[in-house]
């Protein structure tokens, strides 16, 4: 497994080293996998969806009792989540697996403590605020960044590891009434069978918004060069000024 | 040297390959065994399928319980999900109040047998407040009563070789359970709902009850129930109606 030295953010000297090594093999191989899961598993969760685009709170939900919230599309009976179930099962266990992978190898490497959580000062106001103020203006990353995280990034990739996903796969669980038979806590603790689906389709949808910030923020720091070093872990320094 | 070399590379790449086969070959044989396979583990959906249902099965080993309820949980509105049969059979025997309507039990059992609602309705009794969700996204809780189908079985004696339970409906459906689900201490057939007898929309005059599944898994209108040792010549060999329109065999979820 290639190892890989991450640098600190803001304590980027050495800029003229052609090339640096800034994603290893293990972050790139398991951000693309969990790439194609996820994709897979918004395409057959909205199938799901279709079927019954109703929420409610609690054990028990349906038509003819009061909902939380409806949405303006239609009730598909039949289709999409026939193949939508299919597909999310197959896409979950490939996301579940990479993401289990990902989580302990990143905590046995300590890349979660040295690179994710905040470094010293970044959680200060002046920087919190300076940081926000830059990315409201839509103000392309400084180049040394493409070598370590912002401190916004920190923060929504540890939400989005610690928070999101756990949540997805705990009220995923909640739905199931075989896994609940074994381990009823699951769904005890989401407050019932329709609050754990109902907490399954709004953390779906903060995630869904996470990867559109995501990939918005890549095209604009860059979407060829950012793109290139997820897949090689290299990003090319020629272009980065000290 | 170097042709040497490729050549070892090749044979080790191939024992390789071949003991993965084998390896995977023995692997799916001895899950086989276990009956940790669903009937319909082919095509695309295969792998995800299979990992789940064999997962789900090895932790449910102990024969786990779903959550039951309170009389005060259970829901005022039950949805009806698939209408009743509007051809006849059914509808002759629904108009005799099902006087005429028999459950046949037949296929790997030793006492093949025939039994009549009220024959069905002295056999020991089982009560159960249980919540169902249809696999659309809503539901409900019930109290449903009826007779563990466990009961059925060891009635008419199963044989060893036998593995499933195969479910002929009034309405052109069919389904089918492994035998964990089968006896399991939850699933029974079910002749009455919440205090009354079995609406017709709602399965009259028996359906199956899965307490660990999703509803559409809790067959309605029963007509026949069979037992098998294999599902591959029954039907397309999916293990269920379902698999055709789309739907997985299990529904564990």
């Amino acid at each position: 497994m290639a190892t890989t030295t991450y640098l600190e953010a803001g304590t980027i000297r050495d800029t003229s080293r052609p090339e640096t090594l800034r994603f290893s093999l293990l972050v790139r191989v398991t951000h693309w996998l969990n790439t194609i899961s996820f994709v897979a598993l918004v395409i057959s969760g909205f199938g799901i969806l279709l079927a019954h685009p109703r929420f409610y709170w609690g054990e028990t939900g349906g038509l003819g009792t009061p909902s939380i919230l409806d949405l303006p599309l239609p009730f598909m009976l039949g289709g999409p989540s026939g193949w939508g179930r299919y597909m999310h099962f197959q896409a979950a266990w490939l996301c579940v697996l990479t993401g289990l992978l990902y989580a302990i190898s990143g905590l046995m490497s300590q890349h979660f403590r040295r690179n994710l959580w905040p470094a010293k000062g970044q959680l200060s106001w002046n920087s919190l605020r300076g940081e926000i103020w830059d990315r409201l203006r839509f103000k392309k990353p400084a180049a040394e960044e493409a070598y370590g995280y912002s401190v916004l990034q920190r923060l929504s990739y540890l939400a989005v590891v610690f928070f999101l996903f756990p949540l997805m796969i705990w009220t995923g669980m909640a739905m199931s009434p075989a896994i609940t038979s074994v381990f009823p806590f699951f769904v005890r603790s989401s407050g019932g069978y329709e609050t754990a689906r109902t907490l399954h389709f709004f953390a779906a949808n903060l995630l869904v918004l996470f990867v559109l910030v995501h990939v918005a923020m890549v095209c604009l720091a860059g979407f060829v060069q950012r793109t290139r070093a997820m897949i090689t872990g290299r990003v090319s320094g020629g272009r980065v000024q000290p | 040297m170097s042709a040497h070399v490729s050549r070892r590379k090749l044979l080790t790449t191939g024992l390789t390959a071949a003991a993965g086969v084998t390896g995977l070959g023995a692997a799916a044989k001895i899950a086989n065994h276990f009956g940790l396979i669903p009937p319909d583990w082919g095509g695309i959906w295969g792998p995800g399928e299979t990992l789940t249902y064999a997962t789900q099965r090895l932790l449910m080993a102990s024969g786990s319980l779903a959550r039951e309820f309170n009389r005060s949980e259970i829901s005022k509105v039950v949805p009806v999900s698939g209408p009743q049969p509007k051809t006849d059979p059914y509808q002759r025997l629904l108009a005799g109040g099902f006087a005429d309507w028999r459950l046949t039990v037949d296929g790997l059992v030793a006492r093949p047998s025939t039994f009549s609602l009220a024959e069905i309705k002295r056999m020991p009794a089982k009560t159960q407040i249980t919540h169902q969700a249809c696999e659309e996204g809503w539901s409900f809780i019930a109290e449903w009563t009826g007779v563990p189908l466990a009961y059925v079985m060891n009635l008419v004696g199963v044989s060893e070789k036998a593995k499933f339970a195969v479910f002929w409906p009034f309405d052109g459906s069919w389904d089918s359970l492994d035998l964990p689900d089968a006896f399991h201490a939850q699933t029974f057939l079910a002749y009455n709902l919440n205090g009354a007898d079995l609406p017709a929309d709602h399965g009259a005059p028996l359906r199956v009850r899965v307490a660990r599944q999703l509803g559409y898994k809790s067959v309605k209108f029963l007509s026949r129930i069979t037992v098998t040792d294999s599902l591959k010549h029954v039907g397309d060999g999916k293990g269920s109606i379902q698999p055709a329109f789309g739907y997985s065999w299990y529904a564990g979820i």
